[in-house]
């Protein structure tokens, strides 16, 4: 269970993570998307306690990061696979971590075999390791403490697309065993393939949350109606799929001619009509990815 | 409130201990050691220790060839390597971004500080104890192969000030390295600093008078050379001390405390 309240971080007057809300519940794989420098590692750094947040605040497991006595055994934190010392050997490095927690030696090779890294890999020097292995070593030292929580940044950046399957599974099933996974993108593809739910932030704000089922199904036409139930009844009639929003509207799959016919046809007054907000989620991904290709904003 | 206990996983946090200081500093430890880098720094200062003392049994006069002067000798190259073991023991979080699994593994940085300290002085210490054993060994060489005479009196004053010489530019390297994060910008002022000085002192006669009061090669002085210090000999080594590794290294811990730890 991960809770982050208000976190806002603040470089000056630029806002790099502005009011972030957001739960993640136990047994979900969670997917934090948005652009490079929409603020997710920002927000990551906070929630384990190395960035000082200017407001807000987050817990994980009930209390903040820093109150968890050997956190390593609860959450599993991997925030960069490339910020390993070059000149240290993968073994080398999950040796350390096993020490650090006090776990026995026997963690180490248990955790090279579930990332698949062979004997000779955990050898070779983390220098000489690519993206890919680099991402397996680090899913491998966040698991070495058997967490409860997973707070993953990028993992899957460098991964093939086997390799991203293979990810899937390991976050799945850790998520079965009733864990709590976070795990952040900034590539919708790869997210929509791992994670069953989303939290998407640009400029470092929230821009959408939901389950991803929910957030792909907000592509659309918007409707506001003085009489919705009517309008819903004839919509049905007409074989139009639409779902009803909390801001009692109607999102319906269909043209905006399609929908002003069914309500011409059934004397309803229609009080607005108009594509979806952002027009799905693929849509605002784009956008915000597309302005953020123009100005460099710090991570 | 029952969906709010539902919410909430009941793990017990309470019957965990922290992780044990002797567990951070093992690691602390084996973390200077265990990287090519750190390897060699060690190997380096092993051999050129080895070299300083080969070089004196065949250039000193034979009169010198003593326990005090082979253990003596040692203090140049290990003086000059040791502060830099002391930085990199530090620095290397951030050059090696090794930082954000650290402190992300305890995150009680002032529990990291102490033991990243203990781990530099035991090093500090391990060095001074075969800088000793080898002062010794080549001190029986020397009667051997040189005529040389042999004399063991270092005495209790010249053991200590020789160990404290070496703890006082470890400590002091660890100091730069958490004020300056960066590696390069560290070894080079901790290296620059003295040299400055040096030629300020010697281009304004006006300072020299204050040079041991200010300078800390100055003040450290009469721990290399006669082994009895006087009150204000005393006084002045513990002045710059403060000055130069003291203030130095409580700058640098609450900096450390205060940093944000960022990949990039």
């Amino acid at each position: 269970m991960i809770e982050v309240e208000g976190l806002t971080k603040a470089y000056g007057k630029y806002l790099a993570v502005d009011d972030v809300t957001f739960r993640v519940e136990p047994g979900t794989v969670t997917g934090f998307l948005g652009p490079n420098g929409a603020g997710k590692s920002t927000t990551m750094r906070m929630m384990v306690g190395l960035t000082p947040p200017t407001a807000g605040s987050s817990t994980i497991l009930g209390v903040p990061y820093s109150q968890i006595p050997n956190p390593g055994t609860y959450v599993g934190v991997l925030l960069d696979a490339s910020a390993q010392h070059a000149g240290r050997t993968g073994r080398e490095v999950l040796h350390l971590g096993a020490t650090l927690m006090g776990l026995d030696e026997s963690r180490v090779d248990e955790m090279l075999a579930v990332v698949g890294l062979s004997d000779v890999e955990a050898k070779r020097r983390v220098g000489n390791y690519s993206l890919g292995m680099r991402q397996r070593l680090g899913i491998a030292h966040a698991l070495l403490g058997d967490p409860q929580v997973l707070v993953l940044d990028e993992p899957a950046n460098g991964l093939d697309p086997a390799g991203i399957r293979w990810m899937r599974g390991l976050l799945r099933s850790f998520a079965e065993r009733g864990g709590t996974v976070l795990l952040s993108s900034h590539l919708l593809h790869e997210i929509e393939m791992i994670a069953d739910e989303l939290v998407v932030i640009g400029h470092g704000k929230i821009v959408a949350q939901g389950s991803k089922a929910e957030l792909v199904a907000a592509s659309g036409t918007l409707v506001r109606s003085l009489d919705l139930d009517t309008l819903g009844v004839a919509l049905k009639q007409a074989e139009l799929e639409f779902s009803r929003t909390a801001t009692n509207s109607l999102i319906v799959q269909a043209t905006g001619e399609q929908i002003g016919r069914v309500a011409a046809d059934s004397g309803v007054v229609l009080t607005e009509l108009r594509a979806a907000d952002g027009a799905g989620l693929e849509e605002m991904f784009l956008q915000l990815t597309a302005e953020d290709t123009r100005d460099e904003v710090p991570a | 409130m029952s969906t709010l206990a539902a919410d909430r996983p009941l793990v017990d946090l309470t019957q965990t201990p922290r992780v044990r200081l002797s567990r951070l500093i093992r690691v602390e430890l084996r973390k200077v050691v265990d990287t090519r880098s750190g390897m060699w720094l060690l190997i380096s200062i092993g051999l050129l220790t080895i070299a300083a003392v080969a070089i004196y049994l065949f250039a000193a006069p034979t009169e010198d060839l003593t326990y005090e002067g082979f253990a003596g000798i040692t203090a140049t190259p290990q003086g000059f390597l040791l502060p830099v073991l002391g930085i990199l023991a530090v620095t290397s979080e951030w050059s090696q971004r090794t930082g954000l699994v650290t402190f992300t593994l305890e995150p009680s940085r002032g529990r990291v500080v102490a033991a990243k300290f203990a781990a530099v002085v035991a090093l500090g210490l391990a060095a001074v104890a075969i800088a000793l054993a080898l002062g010794a060994l080549f001190n029986v060489l020397g009667t051997g192969l040189q005529d040389g005479s042999g004399d063991w009196n270092l005495g209790l004053a010249g053991g200590r000030d020789f160990t404290l010489l070496q703890l006082m530019s470890v400590v002091q390297g660890l100091a730069f390295g958490m004020l300056l994060m960066n590696s390069a910008a560290a070894i080079v002022l901790y290296f620059v600093i003295p040299t400055a000085f040096s030629i300020l002192f010697g281009l304004v006669t006006a300072l020299e008078d204050a040079a041991p009061w200010i300078d800390l090669g100055t003040a450290q002085g009469p721990l290399f050379d006669d082994h009895s210090l006087t009150g204000t000999e005393w006084a002045q080594l513990l002045v710059t001390t403060v000055i130069w590794i003291v203030v130095p290294l409580v700058l640098g811990i609450l900096r450390l405390l205060r940093a944000e730890l960022k990949s990039a």
